[in-house]
C-alpha cells in the first residue's frame, strides 16, 4: 500500500472511527458514572447496551410492520432511542436495585457486586437469547436511511447515517455534560462520587442519586445499542461483551471515573479501532482495544484525563 | 428550650463500647462545648448525633422529635449541620461549588433567597469571596476551614455541630475561627464545639461537658469548668 493510498483512505477511516468512537464514549459513560459513586465496575452495562440495541430492533420491525409513521429517521430514531433509553434506564434501575444493592448493604466487599455483575451480564445474555431467539438479528437501517444517501465532503464520501450517528452522540454527551454541571442532580453525583459521608451531611439521598446513577449511564448504554445497531445492521445476544470490554477500556483509558475521559477514550478508541482495521488486519479488531487496555493499565492506570482514585481523607 | 437532647446513649464500633450512658442536652441559642482526649468519645457523640453512628440503646431528640433511627440526610434536613473534623471539602470542586452544595438541603428554595446567604457567608469571610472560582483542595488549612464553616452556614441549621474547628491551624487562625463561631451564635444558631483545645472552646461556650473514655466525667458551666483547678491539670495545662 502507497503513501498515497493511505492518504486517500485516511479520511474515510477516521470518519468511520469518529463515529464509532461517539458510540463507545457513551457505552463508556456509563461505566465511568457507576465507577465514580460505588467504585464498581458494572460488568452487566454491556448486555444492558445489547438491550438497547435489541429493543431498536423490536420496534423497528413493529413500525415497519405497522407503518403508523413514515420511515424516515426524524420520526423512526426518536421513537426507537426513546424506547430503548426507557428499557435500558429501567434495567440499569433494576440491577442496582436488586443484583448490587443488598451486597453493598450487608457489609460486601467489593468482590461481591462485581460478582453479582458477572451473573446479571450471564441472565441478561440468556434471558435476551430465550426471548428473542438465538440467531442474529437485522436492523432495516437501509429502509431509514437509504444508501443514496451520502454525499462528498473534501473528497470523502459519507454517509448521512454515519453523521446523524455521531450528531445524536455528541447530543446526548452535551446533554449529559448540562445535568451534571448544571443541576442539582448532577452535583449530588459529583459529592456522592467524591465523599460519600459528607454527600449525605449535605442532605442528599445517598441511595438515591446512586440508583440514578445507574439510570442514567444504562439509558446511554442502551441509546448507544440503537445507534451501534443502525451502524453495524447485526446484533446477536453476546456483542454486549465485547462492546462492554471496549468501552470499559476507553473509560479506563480517558480515566475511570471522569465523564469527559471516557467521551475522549471512547473516541481515541475508535479511531485506533477503526485504523488498525484498515492498515493492519480486520480479523485483529477485537484485540487491538484489549492491547490498548493493556498497556494503559501497565504505564497509566490513571488514565489520560488522569483522575487517580479519590482519597477521602484529602482535605 | 431544649432543642437537642441525648438520652442514655450507649454506641459501639464492633465489640468496643466507644459511648457509655451519655446524656446531654443543649438549649435553643447555646454554644455547649465537648472537652476530652483522643479516643474520648467526642467526636463519636456527632456521628451519633449526626446517624453515622447508630446508638444500641438510648435516645436522640431533636426539636422534641426522635431522630436516632433516621438517616443521615433525613437528621440533616431537619435542620443540623455539620463543620466536619479536618474540614472534609469536596477538594475536586470550587469553593464555589462546595458552598453551593451546602444549600443542597435548601435547594428548592428561590436563587434570590440562597443568594443573601452567600452574602451574609462573604462578610463573614471576605477571603472567601477571593476565592471562590479556586478549587478547595488547593486551599490553606485556615481557608478551608472558612468555606466548611460556610458551608455548612448554608443550610441555615438551626444547630451547627462543629468537630475539632481548631485542629491543624496557626494560632492566630483559632483565635479567628472562635470569633467567628461566637458571631454566628450570636446570629441565633445554637452551636455544639467538640475540641481538644479547651480554653478556647471554654471562652466561648455557655456550657462544657467533659468526657473521658466515652463517658461524661464533668459538666458544668463554662467560667466553673474554666476556674476548676482538676480540668486545668488535665486539659489545659499547668499554668501555675
Amino acid at each position: 500500500m502507497t503513501f498515497a493510498d493511505i492518504l486517500a483512505i485516511l479520511p474515510q477511516q477516521l470518519v468511520f472511527g469518529i463515529t464509532l468512537g461517539t458510540a463507545y464514549g457513551l457505552i463508556a459513560i456509563g461505566y465511568t458514572m457507576v465507577y465514580g459513586v460505588l467504585f464498581m465496575i458494572n460488568f452487566a452495562h454491556g448486555d444492558v447496551f445489547m438491550i438497547g440495541a435489541y429493543v431498536g430492533w423490536a420496534m423497528l420491525g413493529m413500525l415497519f410492520a405497522s407503518q403508523v409513521v413514515p420511515m424516515n429517521p426524524i420520526f423512526v430514531l426518536p421513537l426507537l432511542l426513546i424506547g430503548a433509553m426507557v428499557v435500558t434506564g429501567a434495567i440499569g434501575l433494576l440491577l442496582e436495585r436488586f443484583a448490587y444493592r443488598p451486597l453493598y448493604q450487608r457489609g460486601a466487599t467489593r468482590l461481591g457486586p462485581l460478582i453479582s455483575a458477572v451473573g446479571a451480564s450471564i441472565f441478561l445474555q440468556n434471558a435476551v437469547m430465550l426471548i428473542a431467539g438465538a440467531r442474529e438479528k437485522v436492523y432495516m437501517t437501509y429502509s431509514v436511511f437509504p444508501r443514496t444517501w451520502r454525499f462528498a465532503v473534501a473528497g470523502i464520501n459519507v454517509s448521512v447515517l454515519v453523521i446523524v450517528i455521531a450528531l445524536i452522540a455528541l447530543l446526548m454527551m452535551l446533554g449529559l455534560h448540562w445535568l451534571v454541571q448544571r443541576t442539582w442532580l448532577g452535583r449530588s453525583i459529583g459529592a456522592v462520587a467524591e465523599d460519600r459521608e459528607m454527600a449525605a451531611v449535605m442532605g442528599i439521598d445517598v441511595w438515591r442519586v446512586v440508583a440514578l446513577t445507574f439510570c442514567i449511564g444504562s439509558a446511554l448504554g442502551g441509546a448507544a445499542g440503537v445507534l451501534i445497531g443502525f451502524y453495524y445492521t447485526q446484533v446477536n445476544f453476546y456483542m454486549g461483551y465485547a462492546a462492554g470490554l471496549k468501552a470499559f477500556t476507553a473509560a479506563v483509558l480517558g480515566g475511570i471515573g471522569n465523564v469527559r475521559g471516557a467521551m475522549l477514550g471512547g473516541l481515541i478508541l475508535g479511531i485506533v479501532e477503526s485504523l488498525a482495521v484498515t492498515f493492519i488486519n480486520p480479523a485483529f479488531k477485537d484485540v487491538i482495544a484489549f492491547a490498548v487496555l493493556i498497556l494503559v493499565l501497565m504505564f497509566r492506570p490513571g488514565g489520560i484525563l488522569g483522575e487517580a482514585l479519590p482519597d477521602w481523607k484529602r482535605v | 428550650m431544649v432543642l437537642l437532647r441525648l438520652e442514655n446513649i450507649m454506641a459501639y464500633y464492633g465489640p468496643i463500647r466507644a459511648l457509655n450512658d451519655i446524656s446531654i442536652t443543649i438549649e435553643d441559642g447555646e454554644i455547649v462545648c465537648l472537652l476530652g482526649g483522643n479516643a474520648s468519645g467526642k467526636s463519636t457523640t456527632m456521628k451519633t448525633i449526626l446517624g453515622i453512628v447508630r446508638p444500641a440503646s438510648g435516645s436522640v431528640q431533636f426539636g422534641g422529635v426522635r431522630i436516632d433511627r433516621l438517616p443521615t440526610q433525613a437528621i440533616v434536613m431537619r435542620g443540623i449541620s455539620l463543620v466536619p473534623e479536618a474540614r472534609r471539602l469536596f477538594g475536586r470542586m470550587t469553593v464555589r461549588e462546595n458552598l453551593a452544595l451546602g444549600a443542597y438541603a435548601r435547594r428548592h428554595e428561590p436563587a434570590a433567597e440562597l443568594a443573601t446567604d452567600y452574602d451574609r457567608i462573604f462578610a463573614l469571610f471576605p477571603r472567601v469571596k477571593e476565592r471562590l472560582d479556586q478549587s478547595a483542595g488547593t486551599l490553606s488549612g485556615g481557608e478551608q476551614q472558612m468555606v466548611a464553616i460556610g458551608r455548612a452556614l448554608m443550610a441555615r441549621p438551626r444547630m451547627l455541630l462543629m468537630d475539632e474547628p481548631s485542629m491543624g491551624l496557626a494560632p492566630v487562625f483559632v483565635d479567628q475561627v472562635f470569633d467567628i463561631i461566637r458571631t454566628i451564635n450570636q446570629q441565633g444558631t445554637t452551636i455544639l464545639v467538640v475540641e481538644q483545645n479547651a480554653a478556647v472552646a471554654l471562652s466561648i461556650a455557655h456550657r462544657g461537658y467533659v468526657l473521658r473514655n466515652g463517658r461524661i466525667v464533668h459538666t458544668d458551666t463554662a467560667a466553673t469548668l474554666l476556674a476548676s483547678d482538676e480540668i486545668r491539670r488535665a486539659y489545659l495545662g499547668d499554668e501555675e
